[in-house]
């Protein structure tokens, strides 16, 4: 009896057309394909971006120069130099990231003890050309101002797990 | 007719070949169209992660980790951190023991669900893929909402993981589960009885147990061979023997078994999620012990003991016994092994890492041999190997 079943289930193609129809069936469903760039997937607060550093409201520069992300950085992607400025203040000279040697591991940004270098919510910041990618600290205070928005609340969503 | 001497043929697979899963280069010694020696050549993908891990602090090595098997990162960071611990002899609070399962499990189905697939499209089945990174990228959103990266998450920590998880996560991973198992139905309908994939996957690559052994397979090859053999049940880590679970094994050892046995591990693997979500008790996700883990950034803004610690950790990071072990989790390719030694100092002397991917590669000479040319596509795919770990 089964060597007959399996006889007509041969010719039959019967697993062939189940598989078919299931297919068939999925084409019928919704699509879940986004149309990027007009439309993109969800991002947390905890995403890890293009970095961007940050200033006070009062326009002053967060950063201090303490130099612990420059530590921690497990790629070296951090240089910076730091002087006294004329008002006594210690601030940077020079902060660069190399995103090209950087692996977006966040670490900068859990050991800045003042909120200052974040990895913000961009990732479209693709160049035409290496140098592009060698971040100074124009650049970098350039991005905090036009993501200040999002950073600020992401920093605020995530407090309690920081 | 005169008798002559022909040559068997050397060919050259990949390393751009689709099939040859990353930078694979195979040289095959063809006798028409069938295979008499398959010597497979690595190091296309090596970085000297090893040596690399000397020169940084036991913090800055757990990204590297993620970068060996970059289709399941986690199971590679859990290993070092593992072994770290071990040495300190750290204590995880439960939280983060079970939070560092549920994510194992999602790494196990995140590699799972890409090396079926990708084995599917290998012998020619597109449809799985196109299917399965659906789930995948829903598994990936999770990573992300936890740790701030979809693949390279950085998100286990010596003493625990990261961070908490945040508020509503688990249960969008509960409602996964729910639905998961149904695609993994959808995706036997299309593979599991259809002929064309039997035909190009029974009895093809058959390894017995005393092979698999000899050969030192691990993981889902070792079981679809008969041996039930897993880490997870051998020497339970973390929250592993807290949850219940089934650890499937194969009869024949081929390509078949192979598959079917990460099928039967994806559906064991949303049991064990299951399982971690309701078990998961309160508490802190990361050990308290300041001066291993930083303190949160609460504490670190207002102690100047915190700061102090703060500022420790993320210079000079913490100092480890004096010691040497050998740890090994169970990760989806198989048994991925860290030995470490450390001489009291701030950076590993030594991490020897023991990728599952290495031992099952050498094994494809001996499993090719006497198939067709095609076979070989299918080998490599139901060995799930994947060059970031087997060159590191």
């Amino acid at each position: 009896m089964s060597f007959i079943r399996h006889h007509i289930k041969t010719w039959l193609l019967e697993e062939l057309v189940i598989g078919m129809a299931l297919t068939l069936r999925y084409m019928f469903r919704r699509k879940l394909t986004i149309n990027y760039p007009y439309e993109k997937g969800p991002l947390s607060p905890r995403f890890r971006g293009e970095h961007a550093l940050r200033r006070y409201a009062n326009g002053e520069e967060r950063c201090i120069a303490c130099k612990l992300c420059e530590a921690i950085c497990p790629a070296q992607a951090i240089t910076i130099e730091a002087e006294p400025r004329d008002d006594g203040s210690r601030r940077t000279t020079r902060y660069d990231i190399d995103m090209t040697k950087c692996i977006y591991c966040g670490y900068c940004e859990e050991a800045c003890p003042v909120d200052a270098i974040v990895e913000g919510p961009n990732f479209e910041y693709a160049t035409e050309s290496r140098e592009e990618l060698l971040y100074d600290k124009g650049k970098l205070l350039a991005n905090g101002e036009r993501w200040e928005v999002e950073i600020a609340k992401r920093l605020v969503d995530d407090a309690e797990y920081r | 007719m005169a008798e002559t001497q022909i040559k068997n043929m050397n060919l050259n697979f990949g390393p751009q070949h689709p099939s040859a899963h990353g930078v694979l280069r195979l040289v095959l010694e063809m006798d028409g169209e069938v295979i008499e020696r398959a010597d497979p050549h690595i190091g296309l993908l090596h970085r000297g992660t090893e040596k690399l891990i000397e020169h940084k602090s036991y913090a800055q090595a757990v990204p590297y980790f993620d970068r060996l098997d970059y289709v399941a990162p986690q199971n590679q960071e859990h290993a070092f951190v593992l072994a770290v611990e071990k040495l300190l002899a750290l204590e995880v609070p439960p939280r983060g023991q079970y939070i560092r399962v549920l994510y194992a499990e999602i790494g196990r189905s995140l590699n799972h669900i890409f090396t079926l697939c990708a084995f599917a499209m290998d012998i020619g089945a597109m449809t799985p893929m196109l299917w399965g990174f659906e789930d995948r990228e829903r598994l990936m959103e999770f990573c992300e909402r936890a740790s701030g990266a979809r693949m390279h998450m950085n998100y286990f920590r010596v003493g625990g993981v990261a961070r908490d998880l945040p508020d509503g996560l688990i249960d969008d991973i509960a409602a996964w589960c729910e639905t998961f198992p149904q695609m993994i139905d959808d995706m036997e309908t299309l593979l599991t009885d259809n002929r064309i994939f039997k035909q190009r996957t029974v009895d093809i690559g058959i390894i017995t147990p005393e092979q698999a052994m000899d050969w030192g397979f691990t993981g889902p090859n070792l079981r679809a061979a008969g041996v039930a053999w897993d880490l997870r049940k051998a020497q339970p880590y973390d929250a592993y023997d807290k949850v219940d679970f089934d650890v499937p094994i194969g009869k024949r050892g081929d390509c078949y078994d192979r598959y079917l046995v990460r099928i039967y591990e994806l559906r064991e693997s949303v049991k064990i999620m299951q399982q971690c979500l309701k078990q998961m008790p309160a508490g802190p996700a990361k050990s308290r012990d300041h001066k291993v883990t930083p303190p949160s950034r609460g504490d670190m803004k207002h102690s100047m003991e915190s700061l102090i610690h703060h500022f420790k950790l993320f210079t000079e990071g913490f100092h480890v016994p004096a010691g040497e072990t050998y740890t090994a989790v169970e990760a989806p390719k198989g048994e991925f092994g860290v030995y470490l030694v450390s001489d009291g100092s701030n950076m590993p002397y030594r991490c020897k890492i023991r990728a599952p991917g290495f031992a099952h590669l050498q094994a494809l000479d001996f499993l090719s041999r006497g198939h067709m040319l095609a076979d070989i596509v299918a080998n490599i795919g139901s060995l799930d190997i994947v060059f970031g770990e087997i060159d590191r």
